[in-house]
Formats: structure tokens, sequence, C-alpha cells
């Protein structure tokens, strides 16, 4: 091949079509950003945020109950549901719907849930938050709109026997506000909040 | 708001990486040798190389595909026999000879365009060491060209002493490429991956703990929560451009993006490189105006998009039209993160080539949904690491010669000609996309069998023309409903990958070449002022035009016939 021009490169053991360098290339990237980053990095963070690195785990009288990252689903009057899951909130098999605003489909189900929820709590359709009705990105999405919470609020207080206004206090401690002050939607986590009304107002 | 605030916040931080990189792809000492230059000798010692030798634009595209073929045949045969290789606990399968054919040219293409099944299919090893290597390494080569393109700007490293005509050189493939790795991409992720792990992203290698839900009763009776060392891989994928996540749905997923400032980093780590490119750029060619005029270009059409689609995604989808309150379309976002900071991401990851996913793009509205095609067919606005800046300044050359012809000189940049054979090139690059896109979306289109699509009408055409363009631009994302597992999606694909990258590649590093081997010309009164508000708009119309009017059929038989379809349906349920 001639692709060795005069000027420079003059030594064919150099020269760029070596198989060597490209080889050694591969193999030592392999080793260097597969093996020691992967590791180092992990280990790092295993030791510094032991907690967070193992999956935000949560436990309960000594059990595993779930983790705060993913959310479980909800359907009892006593408890606050979260949102329409695409993946059945399996966190092996997390998934959007990929539904098209286009798509009849999408309609379809919308008109369902929208019907659904209007019968459970007595509101005009156009009254309901959004974010009951869409399904997540992730299938998993373990929180839900404040807004949405409170249309949950006289169902649950009178399943469990407290006052509404008991009861808001309480979505209210659990609302989270901009991160920082700065980043995210407000929000209320769904399996801590009725984790606590598990353990502070047990059924009767 | 917290649009606004990303978005400066990732210029205020590329501002210095930019400066750092001009420093390290540089001829002279810099700081940073003290800490990594042993380490590079040693390797440079394994490999055979001489570092301080430099290549010629040949030898270094020689190069340059030499290591992507090696690379390419290992991570094809890891793919195909991961089965009997080591580091396989859950005896995974071997992938199929064309998924690992495609998964392979993907991964090295820095693509990450996804046709196997999350990580159900992929063992620890190629996963962790083959997956996050290739997350790695391809950056750093685009970036070796990028930097290459530019020293031939210049004339090349031996500009001075070299006579017109005499080969010049452009650096060396394998130092620049090992820099960009080792001082660059590595230090960046070993940083956001533990501050992602602090918000809560798995950095594990223990078992997945199954956990019994709190109501049972229910669908579900117990969940997996699946662990690995995952902000690891999370953190390399958003900086590197590469776009492969380690769920399913990305960073939309709650465990690989858990909350809100772990998306401020991600969308910040997405941008981060590429804007440090054109920081560098301006730097390596010793021309401030060369940065402020790449910045304003891109700044204005990023923002002017950023606008559009956060915009868009405030309008409430079109399916929820009289069932819910009429805000913004939340249907495959999440809460933490609500519409805005969404479209955002949209929007960066189709400008950077990136593709990595925070809300569900196939429930975009369609005007966002014309965005993020937009950003992908341009593909220049940032771009990915080294092949965004280097088809921006593919742009550039054809601006200046299409003003060199409005005012009837001969076209120059930085005092070299253009002449027929670098306008030669150009003009396949200027066709090479409608060619390959539209070529490959028509076949496809024509023979529905071999589609497998989720949506009909209208959307069931974008979603092949999205596939094919998110290829070429080596995107990755996709509109998850295609049935894209099939050998017709997979070779396809597999031509219209190498296709995007390469050409795009070696091309611009050929006109480059040819470039630095010009005589100067002296810059006259009568010479094409490059850094100036009127060529920036020159420029902007350049970049427009040229894709409007190559993919203005298409998008309309895509996107804007769906939105068109949308407003009419939701007419007449307002009416009923």
């Amino acid at each position: 091949m001639s692709i060795i021009q005069p000027g420079f490169s003059q030594n064919p053991a150099e020269s760029s079509a070596n198989l060597r360098p490209a080889l050694g290339l591969a193999l030592v990237m392999l080793a260097i950003c597969g093996g020691i980053y992967s590791a180092t990095v992990t280990g790092i963070s295993g030791a510094l945020f032991p907690q967070q690195a193992n999956g935000s785990l949560i436990s309960h009288n000594g059990k595993l109950v779930g983790s705060a990252l993913v959310a479980q689903p909800f359907s009892a009057e006593h408890y606050f549901h979260g949102r329409p899951s695409s993946a059945d909130n399996d966190p092996m098999s997390t998934g959007g719907s990929n539904l098209a605003p286009s798509n009849p489909e999408l309609r379809q189900r919308v008109a369902q849930t929208s019907a659904e929820l209007t019968a459970r709590y007595q509101v005009a359709a156009t009254e309901l938050p959004v974010d009951l009705l869409a399904s997540s990105g992730s299938g998993v999405d373990p929180h839900i709109s404040p807004a949405a919470a409170m249309l949950q609020l006289q169902r649950v207080a009178a399943a469990r026997g407290i006052s509404p206004a008991q009861l808001e206090q309480l979505v209210q401690q659990h609302t989270e506000l901009a991160q920082w002050g700065l980043f995210g939607q407000p929000r209320v986590n769904v399996l801590l909040l009725n984790l606590t009304l598990d353990a502070q107002h047990p059924l009767p | 708001m917290e649009v606004i605030l990303i978005f400066t916040l990732a210029l205020l931080l590329a501002w210095p990486l930019g400066h750092y990189m001009t420093g390290v792809f540089s001829a002279g000492p810099h700081w940073s040798d003290r800490v990594f230059m042993p380490l590079e000798n040693g390797i440079f010692k394994l490999l055979g190389v001489k570092a301080t030798q430099g290549m010629n634009w040949k030898s270094y595209g020689i190069a340059f595909l030499l290591s992507n073929l090696v690379l390419g045949i290992i991570a094809y045969l890891t793919l195909l026999f991961q089965h009997v290789l080591p580091l396989n606990p859950n005896g995974i399968e071997g992938l199929s000879w064309d998924l690992a054919l495609h998964t392979a040219v993907s991964f090295l293409t820095n693509t990450n365009q996804q046709h196997y099944s999350g990580q159900a299919q992929l063992s620890y090893l190629s996963q962790g060491f083959l997956i996050v290597t290739l997350q790695f390494v391809t950056p750093a080569m685009a970036l070796a060209i990028c930097v290459a393109v530019l020293r031939g700007i210049l004339g090349g490293r031996n500009a001075d002493d070299a006579a017109e005509g005499e080969e010049r050189d452009l650096g060396n493939y394998y130092q620049d490429t090992v820099r960009a790795v080792l001082r660059l991409m590595l230090p960046l992720a070993a940083v956001v991956a533990v501050a992602l792990s602090s918000q809560g992203v798995p950095a594990s290698y223990s078992a997945s703990p199954t956990v019994p839900v709190l109501e049972q009763g229910q669908s579900l009776s117990e969940q997996t929560i699946p662990l690995g060392p995952v902000s690891a891989m999370v953190a390399i994928k958003q900086l590197g451009t590469n776009g492969g996540g380690w769920f399913g749905p990305n960073s939309s997923n709650p465990q690989e993006n858990p909350t809100p400032v772990s998306n401020a980093i991600q969308t910040i780590a997405l941008v981060l490189v590429p804007m440090a490119v054109v920081f560098m750029a301006g730097g390596m060619v010793r021309r401030r105006g060369f940065t402020l005029l790449s910045l304003s270009v891109m700044g204005f059409l990023s923002l002017l998009f950023i606008a559009l689609a956060v915009y868009s995604e405030q309008q409430p989808n079109a399916a929820f039209s009289g069932l819910a309150q009429q805000v913004g379309n939340m249907e495959g976002k999440e809460v933490r993160f609500g519409t805005d900071v969404s479209a955002l991401w949209a929007t960066f990851t189709t400008q950077t080539s990136n593709g990595s996913v925070n809300a569900m793009h196939d429930s975009l509205n369609p005007l966002a949904g014309l965005v993020t095609r937009s950003g992908m067919l341009i593909n220049g606005i940032w771009g990915g690491i080294g092949c965004g800046f280097v088809n921006f300044l593919v742009y550039v050359w054809l601006a200046v010669f299409i003003a060199g012809l409005m005012i009837g000189r001969t076209p120059e940049f930085f005092g070299r000609k253009l002449e027929k054979r670098e306008i030669s090139w150009l003009g396949v690059l200027l066709v090479l996309p409608s060619a390959v896109i539209l070529t490959f979306t028509a076949i496809t289109v024509a023979f529905p069998s071999l589609t497998g699509n989720s949506n009909p009408g209208l959307h069931g055409i974008a979603q092949v023309f999205y596939e094919y363009t998110s290829a070429f631009a080596n995107n990755g994302s996709g509109f998850e409903g295609l049935n894209d597992d099939s050998v017709w999606w997979n070779l396809t694909c597999v031509v219209v990958l190498i296709l995007g990258r390469y050409l795009p590649l070696v091309i611009p590093l050929l006109i480059a070449g040819s470039l630095a081997k010009k005589r100067r010309v002296p810059t006259t009164a009568g010479t094409l002022p490059l850094f100036n508000p009127t060529f920036a708009v020159t420029l902007v119309t350049v970049i427009l035009v040229v894709n409007f009017l190559s993919f203005l059929p298409s998008m309309v038989l895509g996107p804007i016939g769906e939105a068109l379809e949308l407003s009419q349906h939701t007419a007449v349920v307002a009416g009923q």
C-alpha cells in the first residue's frame, strides 16, 4: 500500500496499516474502561452512599418492603394509588405505553380511566389531574402530583377513620418541593405516604 | 426557568473544559502531562506506536478505520459467543448473528440504537465490559478526527516549514484517542457516576433483592429491585453522546434517573463535551471569532428548538381532550420532571446524537416530534462528540462556497481556497443523508410486511423515518413501537449506521487534508469575512434551507400530517 508519504512516517513498522496498535488499543481500553473504571467507581459510590447505591431499599419492622424509587400497585380504599402503569409496576420490565397522541388505542385507554376516576371521585372529567390518567415513561414512577393526592384525600380519610384535615397535613408533610429550591416539580411519593399511614393510623 | 438554568450551567462548565481540551490537544506541554504522561507512555509502548510521530490525513484516516474494524470484530464475537464466555451468571444465550451484528455496529458507531430487549439479552461481560468500553472509546475516536480536521485548517502541525503541496502532519491518531479517553472522558465520567449514585442510581454487584409488595392481592405480588454497576454506565452513556441506557426506558426509569438533581446532572452531562468542543475549536485554530461564530449559530438554533419543544409539551395531549384537565402532555413522562425539562432533554438528546431519553418520544406532541427529528437531521447543533463539530464545519464550508458565489469570488476558508475537489466531496456529503434515509424509508414503507409497526397511519410512516434518521445520525433514540429485531431491520440499519458514521467523518478529514496542503492566500479587502453577523445569518440560512429542501416531503407525510390530523380530531371532539 502506498499510504506512506514522503516527509514522515517512513518506517513501515510504525505505519498506520499495522494491526498491532489497533488491536492493542482495543485490549487496553477494554481493561481500563470496562474493568478498572467500572469497578473503582462502583466501589467508591457504594462506600460513600451505601443506601442510595443499593437500590434505596426501605425496611419496615426489620423487613424489606420495597424501594423508594419504584412504584407499587395499590387499589384498596385505605391506600393512595399511583399512576397507570404500562409495565404492571414490574421494575424488571419497565417501559411506557409508546402510544402516539394520534393513536386511537391511547384515546380509548384514557377514556376508560377517565370514566373510572369520575365515577370513583364524583368530579367532572376536566377536573382530573392529568398524571392519574397518563402512564409514565418508566411504568414505575413512584410519585403523583399533589393535586392527585388531594383528589384521593376524602376517600382514604374515610377508610382510615381519620379527619381529612389530619390526613391533609400528612400529605403536605410528604409533598416534596423543588430539590435545592431549583429543580423539579412538586410531588408525593405514594409508597412512602402509604407506609406512614400504616404506621401512624393502622386500620381499625 | 429550570430550562434556562440548566442551559446556562452547561455553557458555564463547557467554557473552562474547552480551554482544558485545547491545552490537551495542542502540541506544547500541558500541566496535565504530569498526571497522565507516565501511563500514556506505558500504553504507547504496549501498542508499539511512537506518539510524537505525525500522520497525514490518509494515515490518520486509515488508523481510524482500522482500529474501528478491529474493535468491531471483537464486539461482534463477544456478543455472538457470550453464552460460552465468562461473566454470564444468568446463563444468557448468545445473540443471533444479525442482532449481534447490529448491536456491535450500533455501539461501535457511537449510536447505541438497541434492537435487543433491555439488559435481559446481554451478559455482564457484554454489558459491563464491552459496551462500557465502546461508550468511552468511540466518542474519543470521533474527537480525534475532529482535532485532526481542526489542525488541517491551519495547515497542519508542520505548516511553518512544509512547502506548498507537501504532506501535512495532522497529529497522531493513537495519541489523540488515548488522551481523549484518559484525560477527558474517564475523569468526567468518574465524577458524574459518583454524583449520580448520591442521588440513588444503583452501584452494586450484589444480587437483586426480591420484595413482596405492600398491598397483596394485586396483579403483582412481589418486585425484584434490579441492581448492578448502573451509575458507572449511565455516566458515560450521557457524557459520551452514547445514549444506550441500563434499563429499557433509559433515564425516565427512576432507578436510572431518580431525582430532579440527577436529571439536571445528566442533562448537563449530555451537552457538556459537545459544547466544550466549540470552545476548543476556537482555541485550536487560534481564532476566538470562530468560537463566537459557532456558539452564536448553534446557540440560536438550539434555543429556538428548545422553545418550540417546551411550548409543544405544555399543550395538552390530543387524546386527553375532554377526559382530564387540559394541562401539559404527561403521557410517557415522569411526575418528578414535568413537561419542561423533559422537552429540554428531548431537544438536546437529538441535537447531540446522544439518544438517551427521560420521556417517551413516541408519545410527544407532534411539534416536539418535529423538533427531535430536525435536530437529528441537522446533526450539527452541538452534535455528537467530534462528529457534530465536523458536521458543523461542513455547513460552514458550504456557506463559504455559497457566499463566495454570491459575491463573485473564489471561496476561501482560513486563507485556503475551496476548489473543485473539495466542493465535489461536499456535494457527496450534502446528498448522502437524504439518499440513504429516504431510500430505506421508501423501501420499508412500500413493503409493510417488513415494518412491524405499533401505530397506524401517518405515525407509522413517521416511525420508520425516525428509525433510519436515528441510525444515520448515529443518535440511537427510537420510537419504541417498532418490531425492530428482525433480519431486515438489523441489516438495513447496519448499512445506514456505517454510512452515517464513517463517510461524514472521513470525507471532511480528506477535505481538511487537501486544504492544508494549499498555498495560503493573503487576506485582502476582498476576502469574505467569516466572523461577523452577516455570515452567521448566512450560515443559519444554509443549515435550515439544506435540510428543509431535503426532508420537507417526508416531514409532511410524518409529523406535520399527523398534527393536522390531530387538530381536525380535536375540533370534532370539541364540537360534540
